[in-house]
């Protein structure tokens, strides 16, 4: 069975780099693929110049990997696993200051089964992190996490990058690849759809805007009908909603309550995100 | 080659000793079950402390039952082996660490080092336990006979190896270990000895690593040269050998 078929994208030094799907799109496959996990039947993969199948040893010094479902012992502690994978590698960064960093310092000494989810996450981004790698790889990071957690992990990732570190991550959270991710490549049955940042993504797939204002003045409906690139409008008691496209509906909308002098008591705009992207370019919602 | 070995193999022992059950299950409960059954026995061992030599029943109690004891804690090595390898597999451990430099033989190495201390330990609580319910006058090269149970559980464990490699889940694991590693205990010569086994599992018992390690491990007891089992020794190697090589090739991380 072919999970991915062409997958073409990439990434930028220093940037965060997301692979965003539906679950079973491929997004793991092809990131295993990059990482030297696995082989895949046909294609080329580049790594600072490195193939992975062809010299995963010359590469795994300069990645660090967190996979999504891994585990550890359960009765191995904290700093018992960074020392370890600390002596897999030729050279480490100091454990302890890695702990301080991602908030486990505390939790030095406490078996992994004790743990909750965000601390298992933070432990496996330290593990990630202890060769000091150039890039990062991320696999579902925040996937089972409450609201919080999820947050403060979101703060870590962007810390990383601050460090001058590029960070390849796939999400099916579109909010989450929207916050942290610089571009995106949209992955679904195999295939890479399209790829550019997040805003650029929107602007390209869903240039509707929707503006939705109040007012008590009786003449609004007439001139907003008058609107440049209206498509239409639809209002309850006074509440308008105004479709459009393009880049300058909202200031024409807002030119012609001016001009005519219309009282809004209410007034905001509706930005198409990634999920109106992914619905748009693939007919369905990402949660389908 | 090995980077992490010493590391990962302090580590288990480490986590060995945290779970609730297992110093005392592999160390403690062997050698008390041992003690009840010298003490039972006891009376009918100590007043022939000079049919050691002899055949029957007090030859199988002289080098026959320190030999059968080697090897069952050597197979127990081997199904509890493959059972945490495959939890590691199940669990995602393995996967987590195949994202590492750390090579399968590492890992399965470590582990091995690990049930290897546990059956030098137990062994030498028996022995020691042993004497009172033995007779006094036993002369058993210890060193020798230790260097001989290293090389034996070495190779048998790397039985262990293979199927852990490729055993599925956690289930299957011991079952599968245990219906592959038992019969071999039938004709290893341990109970009868090989040249009046039927040609068929004479056969059978000559390409079994178990034989070789019974030879060896009852030669050095009684106190025969090391020169006299060399060729036991060639075939527990190879078995080492090759089973490490099928491993490494075999081994399955998810």
């Amino acid at each position: 069975m072919v999970a991915v078929d062409e997958v073409s994208f990439d990434v930028a030094e220093g940037e965060i780099f997301g692979l965003i799907g539906p679950n079973g799109a491929g997004k793991t496959t092809t990131m295993e693929c990059v990482e030297g996990l696995r082989t895949p039947d046909r294609g080329a993969i580049s790594i600072f110049g490195i193939d992975p199948f062809r010299d995963v040893s010359a590469l795994q010094s300069r990645i660090g990997i967190q996979l999504q479902q891994a585990q550890l012992q359960k009765r191995i502690k904290v700093w018992e696993a960074l020392d370890l994978w600390a002596s897999l590698y030729p050279s480490a960064v100091d454990g302890h200051r890695l702990l301080e960093q991602l908030g486990l310092a505390d939790k030095r000494n406490a078996w992994f089964m004790t743990l909750s989810g965000g601390q298992k996450q933070r432990l496996f981004i330290a593990l990630a992190l202890i060769n000091d790698p150039e890039l990062l790889f991320l696999d579902e990071l925040t996937t089972g996490l409450d609201p919080q957690a999820r947050r403060a992990i979101w703060d870590l990732v962007r810390d990383i990058r601050a460090r001058g570190k590029t960070v390849f991550m796939t999400t099916h959270l579109m909010e989450e690849a929207e916050r942290l991710c610089d571009r995106v490549a949209i992955i679904e049955h195999g295939r890479v759809i399209d790829v550019g940042s997040p805003q650029e993504l929107v602007r390209r797939h869903c240039p509707e805007r929707t503006v939705v204002l109040a007012t008590d003045d009786q003449r609004a409906g007439e001139h907003l009908e008058a609107i440049p690139h209206l498509e239409r409008i639809t209002s309850v008691d006074s509440q308008f909603t105004i479709y459009g496209r393009g880049e300058g509906f909202v200031t024409a909308v807002i030119h012609c309550l001016s001009e005519n002098q219309i009282h809004v008591t209410d007034f905001r705009t509706v930005l198409p995100n990634l999920e109106d992207v992914f619905l748009k370019i693939t007919g369905h919602s990402i949660r389908d | 080659m090995l980077r992490g070995l010493w590391k990962l193999t302090w580590l288990e022992i480490k986590i060995f000793l945290r779970e609730p059950m297992g110093a005392f299950g592999s160390i403690v409960l062997p050698v008390l079950v041992f003690l009840v059954v010298g003490r039972v026995a006891g009376g009918r061992i100590m007043p022939t402390p000079s049919s050691i030599a002899g055949r029957g029943v007090f030859a199988f109690l002289g080098a026959g039952l320190p030999v059968l004891v080697t090897i069952l804690i050597a197979l127990n090595g081997v199904t509890s082996l493959v059972t945490i390898i495959s939890i590691y597999r199940e669990g995602g451990i393995l996967k987590r660490l195949r994202a590492t430099p750390m090579r399968p033989l590492t890992i399965l190495t470590a582990h091995v080092l690990v049930k290897l201390l546990l059956s030098v330990v137990t062994l030498a609580l028996m022995m020691l336990a042993g004497k009172r319910y033995y007779p006094v006058d036993i002369h058993v090269p210890v060193l020798g006979f230790t260097l001989a149970l290293l090389i034996s559980t070495w190779s048998i464990l790397s039985m262990g190896f293979v199927i852990a490699s490729i055993v599925p889940t956690a289930r299957f694991a011991q079952p599968l270990g245990t219906a592959i590693l038992y019969p071999m205990i039938g004709v290893s010569g341990l109970f009868v000895p090989i040249h009046s086994l039927p040609p068929v599992l004479q056969t059978v018992a000559r390409l079994t690593p178990l034989t070789y390690a019974v030879s060896l491990l009852q030669g050095i007891w009684k106190g025969e040269s090391w020169s006299a089992h060399w060729s036991d020794v060639v075939a527990l190697v190879a078995v080492f050998v090759i089973c490490s090589a099928l491993s490494s090739k075999v081994f399955r991380w998810e």
